[in-house]
C-alpha cells in the first residue's frame, strides 16, 4: 500500500538521521544518566525498601519535558529551513504519510531509550520480588506519555523554521499538560473559576492518567485519553502542513 | 500536456502571480522569463502542487492538479530552486529514499538508483555524503531526484544556476537529450540558455505574462532587429547621404571606416528588411559592397523592453 510504503520509507530516513547525527546518542547517554540519578539518589531507591518502580517512573514525565522536544524539535522545523519540504511534498507524499514516518521514527527511537533502562527493573528484581504486571504497565504509561510529548513537540516544530523556537514552545506546552492536574494548580484555579473550567483543565492533564498506570491500573480510559491527546496534536500538525502546502 | 489557466497567487495583500494563462505541449521546452521576483519560482510550485493557487486552474496531462496533486505529481519530476536536499545523506542513499516515494522497492530501486547516478555522472560521489559535494554536484543529484521516475513532465527551477561553463554545458545536454519525449519547463534568466535550449519562451514580469513565444519571434520585437551593417567601398559622406535617402531607414550611423572603405549601419524605421533598399543605392552609385548583414535581433533587449517598460508603466510607490 502506498501510504505504508511512502510511511516506511520515511520513518526508515528518519531513523538513520537521528544516528547520523550526534542527537541519538546524546539523548540516550543524558536520558539513562539523569534516569539513574533521579531514580537512585534523588528518589532514593535503595532507602524506600521497596522492590518497585515508582521511583524510576515518578521523574519521567520531568525528563521527557525537556528531552522530548529535543528530539521532535528537528522534525519539520529543519525540513522547512534546509527546503527539503518543499521537496518531500512534491514526490508524491501527503502530509498525513509524513507525519506517519516521523511519529513513527521519533517514537521508536524514543521507545529504544526506554528499553535501555532495563537494567532498573532488573536490580529491583535482584533485590526483592517486583510485581510484573506493574512494572510492565508502568513501561506502557511511561511509553504512551513519551508519545503524547513527542505529538507535542511534532506540531510545534510544524509551526516554524526554528528548532529552538519549536523546543520552547514544546516545553511550555508540556509544562501546562503536567500541571493542568497538579494539585496546586486546581487549587490556585479553583479560587476563582468555576468548577467545570476547573474540572476541564485538570482533565487535560497528563498525571492522573499517567499515574493511574504507573499503579498498575489499565483503564481503557486512558488509553483513550493519550490516544486522543496525540492524535489531536498530529491533526493540528497535519493541518498546520496542508495549510502550508495547500494540502 | 501542462495547462495553466488564469493563475493567481495572492500571499496576503500581495499579487505574486496574476492572471498567468499558458498550455505546454510534449516535446516543447519551454523557458519561463523574469527579473527576480517575478513571480516565475510561485508559478513552478503551483505547477508542481507545492502552492495552492488562490485562482484558476492547473492540470498536468488532464489531471487536476489542486484537486488530485499527488496523482499530477507521478507524471512530474521537479528540480526546486536552490537544490534543497538531505545534507546528511549520501548521494545513493538520498536517491535510494526518493526512489522509494516515487513508489520502487528491492532490486528495482537499486537498479533505478544505479541507472539515475550513470546518467546523472554522479556514479563517482555516491558515498559520499551530500554536504561535501560540490554546486555542481548537488544540482546534478537534484536533477537525478527529479528523473529517478522518468517523469513525462519536468520543472526545473533555475537547472544551471551558479553552475561553471563546462557544467552548465551537461545540464543542457542532459535537457536537449530528453525535449523530444518530454515536456520540460525551465525557469531562468540567463537569457543565452533560452535561445540555446528552448523551443519557446514566456516572459513574466510583475505577475503577468509579458510574452509567450519563440525565442527566434521574441528577438524580432528588438529595437535593432533588421538593422542592416553595410561595408562598402565610398566616399563617406556621399554615402551616408545616399543611403539616409532609402524611405525605409530612419537613420544611418558611420561605424568606422578611411578614406576607401566604410562601414555603415543602417537602422529601420520599423524593423523592415532594408537589404534590397541598400543594394540598389549601392549600385545606382556603382560602390562596390564588401559585405553585408542584418542584426537578428538581441533577446536581453527584449528582455529589457518588456520588463521595464511595466516598471514605467505603473507610478513608483
Amino acid at each position: 500500500m502506498e501510504f505504508c510504503a511512502h510511511a516506511r520509507a520515511i520513518a526508515k530516513r528518519e531513523w538513520s538521521a537521528y544516528f547520523h547525527s550526534p542527537v541519538a546518542y546524546v539523548f540516550i547517554v543524558i536520558f539513562l544518566a539523569l534516569a539513574g540519578f533521579f531514580t537512585f539518589s534523588v528518589g532514593g531507591f535503595y532507602e524506600a525498601g521497596q522492590a518497585d518502580l515508582r521511583g524510576f517512573f515518578f521523574w519521567h514525565p520531568w525528563l521527557y519535558l525537556i528531552l522530548v522536544p529535543a528530539v521532535a524539535m528537528r522534525l519539520w522545523a529543519e525540513e522547512r529551513r534546509q527546503g527539503t519540504l518543499e521537496m518531500l511534498f512534491t514526490s508524491a507524499v501527503t502530509p498525513a504519510q509524513a507525519i506517519a514516518g516521523k511519529m513513527a521514527a521519533a517514537w521508536g527511537f524514543l521507545a529504544l531509550a526506554l528499553a535501555l533502562t532495563f537494567p532498573v527493573p532488573l536490580t529491583a528484581a535482584w533485590l526483592g520480588q517486583p510485581d510484573w504486571g506493574v512494572v510492565v504497565s508502568g513501561y506502557l504509561a511511561s511509553l504512551l506519555l513519551a508519545g503524547a510529548y513527542l505529538a507535542l513537540g511534532m506540531f510545534t516544530s510544524a509551526l516554524t523554521r526554528n528548532q529552538v523556537v519549536s523546543f520552547v514552545l514544546a516545553v511550555v506546552g508540556g509544562l501546562f499538560l503536567i500541571l493542568a492536574g497538579f494539585q496546586p494548580v486546581t487549587e490556585l484555579l479553583a479560587r476563582w473559576a468555576p468548577a467545570w473550567v476547573v474540572d476541564g483543565v485538570a482533565a487535560f492533564g497528563f498525571m492522573p492518567h499517567y499515574e493511574a498506570m504507573q499503579r498498575g491500573v489499565l483503564d481503557l480510559r486512558d488509553f483513550l485519553y493519550f490516544g486522543s491527546a496525540t492524535g489531536f496534536m498530529l491533526f493540528l500538525t497535519q493541518l498546520v502542513l496542508a495549510n502550508r502546502t495547500g494540502r | 500536456m501542462i495547462k495553466v489557466e488564469h493563475l493567481v497567487k495572492k500571499f496576503g495583500l500581495r499579487t505574486a502571480v496574476d492572471d498567468v494563462s499558458f498550455a505546454v505541449d510534449k516535446g516543447t521546452v519551454l523557458g519561463v522569463l523574469g527579473p527576480n521576483g517575478a513571480g516565475k519560482t510561485t508559478t513552478i510550485r503551483m505547477i508542481a502542487g507545492y502552492l495552492p493557487p488562490t485562482a484558476g486552474a492547473v492540470s498536468v496531462n488532464g489531471i487536476d492538479v489542486v484537486a488530485d496533486p499527488v496523482a499530477a505529481q507521478k507524471q512530474i519530476g521537479y528540480m526546486p530552486e536552490n537544490t534543497p536536499l538531505y545534507d546528511e545523506m549520501t548521494v545513493a542513499g538520498f536517491l535510494g529514499f526518493l526512489a522509494e516515494l516515487r513508489g520502487f522497492s528491492g532490486k528495482e530501486r537499486d537498479r533505478r538508483v544505479d541507472a539515475i547516478l550513470e546518467k546523472c555522472m554522479l556514479a563517482k560521489v555516491r558515498h559520499q555524503t551530500i554536504d561535501t559535494l560540490s554546486k555542481g554536484y548537488r544540482r546534478r543529484t537534484s536533477l537525478a531526484q527529479a528523473l529517478l521516475h522518468d517523469p513525462a513532465v519536468l520543472l526545473l527551477d533555475e537547472p544551471t544556476e551558479g553552475l561553471d561553463p563546462n557544467q552548465k554545458q551537461v545540464v543542457r545536454d542532459m535537457i536537449h537529450a530528453m525535449a523530444q519525449e518530454k515536456i520540460i519547463l525551465l525557469s531562468t534568466h540567463v537569457l543565452e540558455e533560452v535561445e540555446a535550449l528552448c523551443s519557446r519562451a514566456v516572459i513574466i514580469s510583475e505577475g503577468r505574462l509579458k510574452a509567450d513565444s519563440a525565442p527566434a519571434d521574441l528577438k524580432k520585437r528588438s529595437a535593432s532587429y533588421n538593422a542592416l551593417t553595410v561595408e562598402l567601398l565610398a566616399p563617406r559622406a556621399e554615402a551616408l547621404q545616399a543611403f539616409g535617402r532609402i524611405p525605409d531607414v530612419e537613420r544611418v550611423e558611420f561605424v568606422a571606416g578611411d578614406d576607401r572603405k566604410q562601414v555603415l549601419r543602417l537602422v529601420p524605421r520599423d524593423r523592415q528588411s532594408l537589404a534590397v533598399g541598400a543594394v540598389e543605392t549601392a549600385a545606382q552609385h556603382k560602390w562596390m559592397v564588401t559585405e553585408m548583414r542584418s542584426d537578428p535581433g538581441r533577446l536581453d533587449e527584449v528582455f529589457r523592453q518588456i520588463t521595464t517598460t511595466a516598471d514605467v508603466a505603473k507610478p513608483a510607490v
